[in-house]
Order: C-alpha cells, then sequence, then structure tokens
C-alpha cells in the first residue's frame, strides 16, 4: 500500500460511544420536547379531570374527591343544555358556511388571472389576524347606534332608523353574528385547503375523465371531490376542533348574552373556572368538549394512517 | 492479512433477513466486487460494514479487530455513496478536508493531504468550487478524493457508476480501477451489473437474497459457477441450462454451442437445434430456439462468430446440428449445485 | 354575436365574483383603518357617510395610543414574549422534529403523530389547571406565565412542521459525514441544521406569529395592565367602563395586525403543506 492507515483508535469505555447509538441519540434529541409537552399538557389534561372529580375552588383549594356530582351540578343547571346547542350550532354552523363559501372562492381563484397574488393577500386576511383583534372590528361594524350595516339600510331606505336591527342585543341576530364572524374567518382557510387539494389532482386525471365522456358534475363529483377528500377532511378537523372550543370570539363580542343566547362551553368554562374561581365545575364544563374531540382525533388518525399506507 | 473479515453477518429488518449469513475475507489491496440483482442485500452488507447499520448477528473485524460496537467514526472505512453524498453547503475543498478534520489532523497536514488527494484526481482546479456547480463526473472525483484523503482501511463503493451515463460510466469504470491499484487500497464495490463486476473485480462475490452463492475471480466466475444462480445471472446471453437425463442439469455458455462443423477437436456432444430468430450484432450472431429431446426452461442461445456464420446458412425453421466440447459443459445436481466431477 | 357576448358576460360574472370575495375578507380590515384614522366628531355622527371621510384625518388616536396609554408596553410584552418563546420552540422543536424524521421504527412514526395530536388539544382544556400550575409556580399576573405555556403549543406543530422539512433532506449527506467521522451529534449539528437554514426560518416566523395571535391564555394569566401583550391590551385595556373609544381601539388593532398579516401571508403555503402533510400525493 502507498499510504498506510494508521491504527484504529479503540474505545476507552462502553460509555464513550453509548452517544453513538441511534436509539440513545434520537431519544436525547426528542426528550427535551417531549417532557415539555407532558409537563404542560399531559399534566394539565390529568388535573383537569381530577379537578372536575373533586370540591377544588380557589378560595377552598381541597383535594376532597366528589365523583361525578359536578358534571350532574353542570348539566342540572338550567342553562347548560342551551350552551351546548349553541356551541355545536356555532361550531357546524360556521364551518358549513364557511366551506361552501370557501368552495366557490376556490373555484374562483383556481383560474390565473392578473392580481391574484394581490386578491388572495386580500382574502386570506380573516384567517390571519390574529382573531382577537378582528372580533374586535367586528363589534364595532355590529354596534348598536353607529353599525354601518344599519347606516346602509336606512341610507337605501330598506328600514327606518326606528326599526334598525340590534344586532348583538337580540338574541338569535346575536348568535346568527357569533357564527358569521367564524365563518368568515376561516373561509379563507376553506379556500386554500381547497385550493391545496385542487392543484395536488394531477391533470391526467382530469383529462383522462373528460376523454372518457365524464361531464362537468360527473367529473367534480366522482372524480375531483374523492381524490381532495383527504385533505378536505384534515382542513375541516382542524375547523372543528379550534371552532369547538373557541371563546375569544364570545369573550369579545357578547360575553355569551345576551341572556346566555350565545354562551358556548369555553366561555362557560372560563366564567366559572376563572371569573368565579370555581374550578371544578369549570372544569367539568371544559370537560364536555373532550367526548367530541376524541372523536374528531379518531378521525385525524385513520387519515394520517391512510395516507401512509 | 486481511484488511476486512465478515463472519455470518445477518441483517434482519422486523424478522424479514436482507443479509442472511454472509461470511467474507477481503485480504489488504484487494478489489472485491459484491454482484448481485438490485436488493439482494448489497447495500445493507455495505452499510454494516462501516457501520451505518448494527447487524442482527455475527462478527466483523476491520484492520484486525472486532468492531461490532464500534460506531462508524471509529472504525476507519471510507465509503462512497450511490448519489455521492456531497456537503452541498461546503466548497470541494472543505468537502475533501472534512474527514481530516473531523479527526483534529492540524492544519498543515491537511493541506498536504488535500492537496495529494485532489491532484491524484486531477481536480485541483476545482477546490474553491461548489458541488452544485460541478459535472457527474466531477462529483464523482471530489466523493473520491474525499474518501481517499484520510488513508482508510478499505474504501466501500455503493454503485458509484450508477449516476453517469454510458459514455462517462466506461471511463469512470478504468479510472477507479487504475487508481485503487495505483494506491493498493483494499476496495469494496458494489454493483448489480455483470461488466462493472468482470473488469473491475479481483475476485467477485455473487449474492442473491442475502446469501453469497460463490467467491471467485472472474474467471472461475465465468468458468466455473457454483450453482445455477451464478451461471445465468453471469454473461449476457446467460449460460444455457437444459435438464439433465439423470435429474440434474447441464449448463454450456452460448459462444460454446456451436455448429458442429466448427469444433475441431476434441470430444463433443452433439444437439439437435432448431433456429427460430437470429440477431446480427456487428461483432457477433445471436441465435435463438430449441433443442430436441431436452427441456429448458429459457430458450437456447448460441453466440456465433459471424464471419464463420453467412445468415444463408442459418435460417429460421432450420433444425442443424450444434455441439459442446466437452470440457465446457457444466453438470449440476437435482439442487442446481455445481456437481464436482465432469 | 351571441358568442362574444356570451364571454363578456362570463368575464364580467367572473370578476364581480372576485370582487365579492376580496369585499367579504377585507371590508372589515378597510373599516379598523379608516377608523383609525378619522376625526372622533366624523365617527359619533349618524349622519355622516361612515364609508368615507367626512372631515379631514387625524393622527391623534395613534398619538393618544402612545401617549396616554400603555401601547407601547404592550408592544415590547409582545415582543420579549414572541422572542422567548421562540428560542425555547427552536431549541426544543429542531432537535425533536430532526429525531421523528430520522426514527426507522412504528414506535417512533406512532411518536410523531402524538406530538401532532398534542397540538389539537384546545387551550380551553388546558387552561384552568395551567392557571393554577402557573399560580404554583408564582408566575400569575405575569407575562412570563406566557411564556411558559405558549411552548405548549408552538412546540409540537413545530416539530411536526421540522420533520416534514427534514424527511425532504436526503439523509445520504448525514450518512457520509458520519462515515467521515462525525459523532451522530456532529452530524446534526453540521449537515442537518445548516441545511434547512429556510425551514428553520420559516418555523421562527410561525411561532412569532402564533404567540401574536393567541388570546385566550393571555386573557386567563394575565390581568395587570402593563403586563399584558398587545393582542389582549389592545382588547382588553382601551374599554374603559363601559365606553369603547373606537378610533383608539381600531388603530390599535391595525398596528397590532399588519405585520402578523404580513409575515403570515408570506409563509402561508409553508403552513398549509405542513398541516395537510401530503393528505394527497402528488
Ligand atoms: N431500512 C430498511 N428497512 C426495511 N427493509 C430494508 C431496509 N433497507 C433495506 N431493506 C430491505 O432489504 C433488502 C435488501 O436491500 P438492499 O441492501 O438495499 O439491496 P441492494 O442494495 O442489493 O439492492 C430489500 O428487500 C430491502 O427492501
Ligand atoms: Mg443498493
Amino acid at each position: 500500500m502507498a499510504v498506510i492507515a494508521e491504527p484504529v483508535a479503540k474505545p476507552v469505555s462502553r460509555l464513550n460511544f453509548l452517544l453513538d447509538r441511534r436509539d440513545v441519540f434520537e431519544a436525547i434529541l426528542v426528550a427535551p420536547a417531549v417532557i415539555y409537552v407532558l409537563l404542560l399538557v399531559g399534566l394539565p389534561l390529568l388535573l383537569a379531570i381530577y379537578y372536575s372529580l373533586s370540591a377544588y375552588t380557589i378560595y377552598d383549594p381541597t383535594w376532597k374527591f366528589v365523583g361525578l356530582s359536578n358534571f350532574i351540578d353542570v348539566v342540572e343547571n338550567p342553562t347548560f343544555p342551551q350552551t351546548l346547542a349553541n356551541t355545536f350550532i356555532f361550531t357546524f354552523g360556521s364551518q358549513l358556511l364557511g366551506l361552501v363559501i370557501g368552495k366557490f372562492g376556490a373555484f374562483l381563484l383556481l383560474r390565473p388571472f392578473p392580481g391574484r397574488k394581490i386578491v388572495r393577500a386580500l382574502i386570506v386576511l380573516p384567517f390571519v389576524i390574529p382573531v382577537a383583534l378582528a372580533t374586535i372590528a367586528w363589534r364595532w361594524l355590529f354596534d348598536s347606534l353607529y353599525s354601518v350595516f344599519n347606516w346602509t339600510l336606512i341610507a337605501l331606505h330598506i328600514m327606518d332608523r326606528a326599526d334598525v336591527p340590534n344586532w348583538l342585543g337580540t338574541p338569535w341576530l346575536a348568535m346568527l353574528c357569533v357564527v358569521i364572524i367564524n365563518a368568515w374567518r376561516f373561509f379563507p382557510f376553506a379556500i386554500v385547503i381547497f385550493l391545496a387539494g385542487l392543484t395536488s389532482v394531477p391533470q391526467d386525471v382530469i383529462d383522462a375523465a373528460t376523454v372518457d365522456g365524464a361531464g362537468f358534475w360527473r367529473r367534480n363529483y366522482q372524480i375531483i371531490l374523492p381524490m381532495i377528500l383527504p385533505i378536505v377532511a384534515i382542513g375541516l378537523i382542524f375547523g372543528i376542533v379550534f371552532t369547538f372550543t373557541d371563546l375569544s370570539i364570545v369573550f369579545l363580542l357578547t360575553m355569551g348574552g345576551p341572556v346566555n343566547a350565545t354562551s358556548v362551553l369555553g366561555f362557560a368554562g372560563f366564567q366559572t373556572g376563572i371569573i368565579s374561581g370555581d374550578v371544578s365545575h369549570g372544569a367539568a364544563i371544559s370537560l364536555f368538549m373532550l367526548p367530541v374531540l376524541l372523536v374528531v382525533v379518531v378521525f385525524m388518525l385513520r387519515f394520517i394512517r391512510r395516507r401512509e399506507i | 492479512m486481511s484488511a476486512v473479515i465478515a463472519r455470518d453477518i445477518v441483517k434482519k429488518f422486523a424478522e424479514v433477513p436482507a443479509v442472511n449469513g454472509i461470511s467474507l475475507s477481503i485480504p489488504d489491496g484487494e478489489f472485491m466486487v459484491l454482484l448481485g440483482p438490485s436488493g439482494c442485500g448489497k447495500t445493507t452488507f455495505l452499510r454494516i460494514i462501516c457501520g451505518l447499520e448494527q447487524q442482527t448477528s455475527g462478527d466483523l473485524m476491520i484492520g484486525g479487530a472486532i468492531v461490532n460496537e464500534l460506531p462508524p467514526r471509529a472504525r476507519g472505512v471510507a465509503m462512497m455513496f450511490q448519489s455521492y453524498g456531497l456537503y452541498p453547503h461546503y466548497t470541494v475543498r472543505n468537502n475533501i478536508a472534512f474527514p481530516l478534520k473531523t479527526q483534529r489532523v492540524p492544519r498543515e497536514k491537511i493541506n498536504k493531504q488535500v492537496e495529494w488527494a485532489s491532484q491524484l484526481l486531477g481536480i485541483d482546479h476545482l477546490l474553491d468550487r461548489r458541488p452544485r456547480q460541478l459535472s457527474g463526473g466531477e462529483r464523482q472525483r471530489v466523493a473520491l478524493a474525499r474518501a481517499l484523503v484520510r488513508e482508510p482501511t478499505a474504501l466501500l463503493l455503493d454503485e458509484p457508476l450508477s449516476n453517469l451515463d454510458a459514455k462517462l460510466r466506461t471511463m469512470a469504470r478504468q479510472e477507479i480501477k487504475n487508481f485503487q491499484q495505483r494506491v493498493g487500497l483494499t476496495t469494496i464495490y458494489v454493483t448489480h451489473d455483470q461488466v462493472e463486476a468482470m473488469g473491475m473485480g479481483d475476485r467477485i462475490a455473487v449474492i442473491d437474497h442475502g446469501n453469497i452463492r460463490q467467491v471467485g475471480t472472474p474467471t472461475e466466475i465465468y468458468n466455473d459457477p457454483a450453482d445455477l444462480f451464478v451461471a445465468t445471472f453471469v454473461g449476457s446471453p446467460p449460460m444455457n441450462i437444459v435438464t439433465h437425463s439423470g435429474g440434474g442439469y447441464l449448463g454450456f455458455r452460448p459462444e460454446n454451442f456451436l455448429p458442429k462443423n466448427m469444433i475441431e477437436d476434441g470430444a463433443a456432444t452433439e444437439f439437435k437445434f432448431r433456429v427460430d430468430r437470429s440477431e446480427y450484432l456487428g461483432a457477433e450472431r445471436i441465435v435463438y430456439g430449441v433443442l430436441d429431446g431436452f427441456e429448458s426452461k429459457q430458450i437456447i442461445t448460441a453466440k456465433l462468430p459471424p464471419a464463420h456464420v453467412d445468415e444463408k446458412n442459418i435460417r429460421p425453421g432450420e433444425w442443424h446440428t450444434f455441439a459442446v466440447k466437452n470440457s465446457e459443459l457444466r453438470q449440476f445436481d437435482k439442487n442446481g449445485n455445481r456437481a464436482t466431477s465432469h | 354575436m351571441p358568442r362574444t357576448l356570451r364571454k363578456i358576460l362570463g368575464e364580467t360574472s367572473f370578476f364581480v365574483g372576485v370582487a365579492f370575495f376580496t369585499i367579504l375578507a377585507a371590508f372589515p380590515f378597510y373599516w379598523m383603518l379608516i377608523t383609525a384614522f378619522k376625526q372622533n366628531s366624523d365617527l359619533y355622527n349618524v349622519t355622516n357617510n361612515p364609508f368615507f371621510f367626512n372631515e379631514w384625518p387625524t393622527l391623534e388616536h395613534i398619538k393618544y395610543l402612545f401617549r396616554e396609554t400603555l401601547f407601547a408596553r404592550w408592544l415590547w410584552n409582545s415582543l420579549v414574549i414572541g422572542v422567548c418563546v421562540t428560542a425555547i420552540t427552536i431549541v426544543t422543536a429542531v432537535p425533536a422534529g430532526y429525531a421523528l424524521a430520522r426514527m426507522k421504527s412504528k414506535k417512533g412514526e406512532a411518536l410523531g403523530i402524538a406530538v401532532f395530536l398534542t397540538y389539537l388539544v384546545p387551550p380551553t382544556l388546558l387552561f384552568l389547571p395551567l392557571s393554577r400550575i402557573v399560580a404554583v409556580l408564582g408566575l400569575q399576573n405575569s407575562m412570563w406565565s406566557l411564556v411558559l405555556v405558549y411552548p405548549t403549543f408552538t412546540i409540537p406543530f413545530c416539530a411536526w412542521l421540522l420533520m416534514g422539512f427534514f424527511k425532504a433532506l436526503p439523509a445520504e449527506i448525514e450518512e457520509a459525514a458520519i462515515v467521515d467521522g462525525c459523532s451522530l451529534f456532529g452530524a446534526f449539528i453540521k449537515m442537518a441544521i445548516p441545511l434547512s437554514v429556510p425551514a428553520i426560518l420559516t418555523v421562527v416566523i410561525f411561532t412569532f406569529t402564533l404567540t401574536l395571535q393567541e388570546f385566550v391564555y393571555a386573557l386567563t394569566f394575565v390581568s395587570s395592565s402593563d403586563q399584558k401583550p398587545i393582542t389582549l391590551g389592545v382588547t382588553t385595556d382601551l374599554v374603559r367602563g363601559d365606553v369603547f373609544f373606537w378610533g383608539e381601539l381600531m388603530a390599535g388593532a391595525l398596528i397590532a395586525a399588519v405585520p402578523v398579516a404580513i409575515a403570515y401571508n408570506l409563509f402561508l403555503d409553508r403552513f398549509i403543506t405542513g398541516i395537510t402533510g401530503g393528505a394527497v400525493k402528488g
């Protein structure tokens, strides 16, 4: 040999090479993240469950176990059925509305046209602006005295100043406003999700379907929709999880009012647990969200699995 | 002394063996080729040698020491990857210097070594470029220089030519072989291309389904295949195999399967051969057909020097008497292994 | 010419549709903008046309924000929170994302999915127990509680995003480094990280915008004005008693929203790829 290999350094001890084992190395790298999440997500989740089974309040922090009595109290509260119903109306109403608007928007934006980039940047604003700030702007738009909608109604002589709607003061209108604001917030997300799905459908699949004689509707509902379904489902799961548990819109727009008309689970849990300091009942209210979330998570898992096969 | 010794190496991925008990001893300075079809476990075996995979069982010795427990950096082998694995964010100079830097070699020594390696491969004018500014052939040389620079105990190459176009490939083959002979570096070269294997290897290990079927010089592999797999994997067109009356198999190379009148002397075995089709390839003529009285799974081929065999003499549909010298006949038993005597 | 007529009609309705969507999305933003610069006498006059300036625009609301309120302090708080949370997130999520991407076993895959699912655990389920934990740590009513809690959602999300990026990075480069004498850790630091700087930058921007958008935890844990981040300060502190000062409110909301809107827009595509995770294969 023209070059002579230098002798290999012999290991001093096995410990030296512990970090060279892939499993050890990978475990060390994920450890900080996993520990952080376990301590500040896993542990609180267990605590929430425990609080809901105890008589804990911030004034009397006992750990006394009271079984399911908190849950029974919550269910027997006369306003609870309405809160529960509101949560479902809020979630599914706004998601459905958002999806429908989003689908049309996506079809419009699919086609290239001059200025599409700017239009897209403007259209995604509702999803991009912090929801709390957007809600405040909507509150101003729905103001009882200076609402721009009411001004327009009067200016167009559709209504008289005397009988314009009090948007946030009428129960059913207030609920409608909350739903609309959330739909408004999520429709750009739906557009972007649909666009991501539609652009991922290979053109040759669509061409092949056209050649095979599939018309516009058949192409849409039998070819394209099934192909983008997984992507849309994941978007929808996101929307449902974050809407179902949201409290910021209700908190900033109506404070659950008028007379509980817009109270949702997240808000009720906040009101009881934080404002009134009744941690155990607040936790019990929040935990009513868990079953729905679990169903969503199971769906999510199925989609992720299917993707990887 | 042997640079690399593998003893009964087994590697299972989720209970499925990729390497199924390979034992191999590679002497210092040898150019060893691992040849086998795609998916037979060549890459896995190579990755076990350099330590990127841990074998399920078996022992590995490099430079005389057992290295089963050692991480790659303590094994002193170099590897050249299929798509070279150059560091895109480093210049060529830093790419080549990298293996020395990790060993904390002093600066002047590094410069000297980089100089040496880059001159050896004729890339000293490229030292300040980045990998993406290089052509395929240049990238390959940089990868080689990087593998060499720290004077490894053994150099491992995983299908290094598969990313080059056909023309460059022949040249690069020559270059690698030349340079290996000059430096005398122990080299383990993986390929699925038998032409590369035959042309470059001092010895060839033929692998199938994670097992070594035969180890030998290119001549041994070609002339005395150890079993039917080797016989049919090496050679193009492959060796003709027909069932033997005694329950085994008979094999003969297409170039030894000639019209009877072309066999001048010595004992020969005759066959009735029906020509189905023939192809003129310039330097030779390939004739396809079937034999009378012998079973075979494939079409029988004969490779004839065209000067001797005019198209007029061999026409589709005709029956001819062909023969093989007895010394060129290979016998295999029922299990496909080479029968010892012939 | 019915053909051309139909084409013109089609084009017109297309652009009407586009205009409708644009207005639907951007109108509240326009409203913020115009309100922020209107004089009060213009704002609170029901006979004025509210769509335009009836009097000269003014900077008085913005001046007021910076002179008479804690607005500057909230901006500073948000910056501090954002920087700290981003630092914590990068330090934990980059190694985690890398390890998750390189794990070969089924267990690694399951861990990756589990990490992602924790991103879906909503603040509303956690704020009660977390408020107790924050109190035990003596962080109640302090913005540092947010620095502690925000990584609970930024780490899972960013680890998931980064996992995708690292998976797209060929392992061959790191393996070459390992054979060339690097330890596993060395290959991570010297190869994987420099080669994913753009991805890490994306994650930095995301983390920052996520912290700016958060509202529920801030509302729950922080009540002293001087500790509030910008979104919370603007939406809860600019209302005195029952009176809303819309000019200041909208000015504050605008200033807080513009940087988030710009940053987010730039990285929206990566965000979408991150959460859909290639649910449809191309
Ligand atoms: N990391 C892995 N996990 C599971 N199976 C693997 C892995 N690497 C290789 N294999 C399997 O092992 C066998 C041998 O692969 P490989 O060594 O890459 O073959 P070759 O290089 O000869 O083409 C193949 O069947 C392959 O699917
Ligand atoms: Mg291979």
